[in-house]
């Protein structure tokens, strides 16, 4: 077949049906109201959102980058990055076929994963203990 | 150099404090003895929680359970089957997140992919049920043929007698598949093996079906899961299904659900409604009728599904799906002459409508006995 006449078919979402953008982004809306209102925080899974093809990009692209943005080495490469609406992150975790196994909206001052976790600076003491231990001089 | 007060006879003490050491034998030992760090297990507790289809609100409460959870052992018996199950499940295991599942229980039978064979295998086994009595959790896939034993033996064992065998010492019992499940592709018309589904056989024990053919392998990995956090087997439908992956039909959460409710369809694979993404309905889809995770959890690590493809869904984690009476056509469309719905019509319906919509909610049971091949002329349909 000729290229040309090769049909084009149109699973990615067009203008027309993007039903489900504009409710998410009223959701995050109202998750930032009470977090202001109350400092409660909000976790939006978007993997458990029925979303047309081109639907979670186009959320993506309307919240947009803010001024912070991390990497993570976890299990596979993790991207944060605060959006252009202060307060609302973005976390994205890829397996180490770099193929995402989990994305979600976080509503909050920083998302839990981004701080030093206890469990991890016990570790860290003992390993510098133990640095300092074998350092004779 | 000032010497620290940690410091004694010029050594240092080691650091150790309560919280952060994890508790002797658990999954949280096996992850810290493998260098995974916290943060590393919280982006696992996350991912877990959205493969469980839980709410990230309790992603504390798996990653407390998680880390004090106990390596259970598994066995896996493989009956009336393709491997396709399997196959799905060890694609899962290529995400590094979903292999600390497969890390966190003992997988001490599984005639495909263990190193061991014949005697050997049999005899891992057998020592995996007696050191584990009562708590082992054994997985079941492919159904049971019950006409004649010697249409399916392992190491000269019938199936029948090696699923009594284990299940005696089974914490609970998870059917992968729809073969184990519901009997699958083995057990549609004429069913020349007789064959069955482990819940046909077992009546005594705890049992999860995990159907699809194959199931999603985040399904398989979300219920191990689920048994490792809570000890427990999850919510389960009216037949036997983890409510969490199979509460909702495919429709109800298919992106494609507005072209439904505007009536607007593909007629063809190929026209105009197909290539702007209209709904499938009249192409066969089985949508409405089926209940499985595929319109989110999705496949190929989250790529597409069927739907998303432009293939409609062809119902394979329901029971008696191969005898639906043909993937192509619509659920509105009788699967029987006509003629034979007079006696649903003589019971006072007015229309024939009436009658054909009767006809659809006993199509369960209906197509158990009439048994519809799809042609070459019905794909053209």
């Amino acid at each position: 077949m000729n290229p040309a006449e090769t049909p084009q078919f149109n699973i990615h979402a067009g203008n027309e049906f993007t039903w489900n953008v504009k409710p998410i982004l009223h959701e995050i809306r109202h998750a930032l109201q009470r977090f202001l209102d109350n400092g409660e925080t909000s976790i939006i899974d978007l993997r458990s959102i029925p979303l047309a093809p081109g639907e979670e990009e186009s959320i993506i692209e309307t919240l947009g980058r803010g001024e912070v943005q991390a990497r993570l080495d976890v299990l596979g490469a993790s991207e944060i990055y605060e959006t252009k609406y202060t307060g609302v992150w973005l976390v994205t975790h890829y397996n180490d076929s770099d193929s995402i196994v989990s994305r979600f909206i976080e509503v909050t001052e920083m998302p839990d994963v981004l701080k030093s976790q206890r469990e991890d600076v016990v570790h860290a003491l003992n390993a510098l203990v133990t640095e300092l231990g074998t350092d004779k001089t | 150099m000032t010497k620290d007060k940690n410091l004694k006879n010029g050594a240092p003490e080691q650091v150790n404090l309560e919280k952060g050491t994890p508790v002797k034998g658990t999954l949280g030992e096996a992850l810290r003895s493998q260098g995974v760090s916290r943060r590393s297990f919280m982006k696992f507790c996350a991912t877990t929680a959205s493969m469980m289809a839980l709410p990230p609100a309790m992603i504390p409460t798996i990653a407390r359970a998680l880390e004090n959870a106990r390596r259970p052992s598994v066995i896996w018996l493989s009956f009336q089957e393709c491997t396709g199950c399997t196959e799905s499940l060890t694609r899962a295991h290529t995400s590094t997140v979903e292999s600390l599942i497969f890390d966190s229980i003992s997988l001490d039978y599984h005639h495909t992919l263990q190193a061991a064979a014949g005697h050997g295998a049999e005899e891992a086994r057998e020592v995996a049920m007696e050191e584990n009595y009562g708590n082992y959790l054994l997985v079941v896939d492919g159904s049971i043929p019950l006409d004649n034993p010697g249409y399916s033996t392992i190491a000269g064992i019938s199936n029948l007698d090696m699923l009594n065998e284990a299940a005696k010492g089974a914490a609970a019992i998870i059917a992968v598949g729809t073969c184990a499940t519901y009997g699958g592709i083995p057990h549609a018309n004429p069913n020349p093996t007789g064959a069955v589904s482990v819940k046909d056989i077992i009546k005594d024990k705890p049992i999860i079906n995990v159907p699809g053919c194959p199931p999603i392998p985040v399904v398989i990995t979300g219920v191990l899961a689920h048994f490792l956090t809570f000890g427990s087997l999850p919510e389960l439908d009216h037949i036997g299904r983890p409510k969490a992956f199979y509460g909702q039909s495919i429709h109800d959460r298919c992106y494609r659900r507005p072209f439904y409710d505007k009536g607007q369809f593909a007629e063809t694979f190929d026209d105009e409604g197909a290539k702007k993404g209209w709904c499938l309905f009249k192409l066969g889809c089985k949508g409405p009728t089926t209940y499985n995770a595929c319109a989110t959890t999705k496949w190929n690590n989250g790529t597409s599904f069927p739907i998303e493809s432009g293939h409609p869904c062809i119902g394979c984690s329901e029971p008696d799906f191969w005898d639906g009476g043909g993937f192509y056509k619509a659920l509105s469309m009788p699967t029987v002459d006509l003629s034979q719905t007079a006696a649903y019509a003589a019971a006072g319906a007015a229309a024939a409508g009436v009658a054909i919509g009767l006809m659809n909610r006993s199509k369960k049971n209906t197509s158990n006995k009439i048994h519809v091949k799809t042609t070459l002329e019905d794909l053209k349909k």
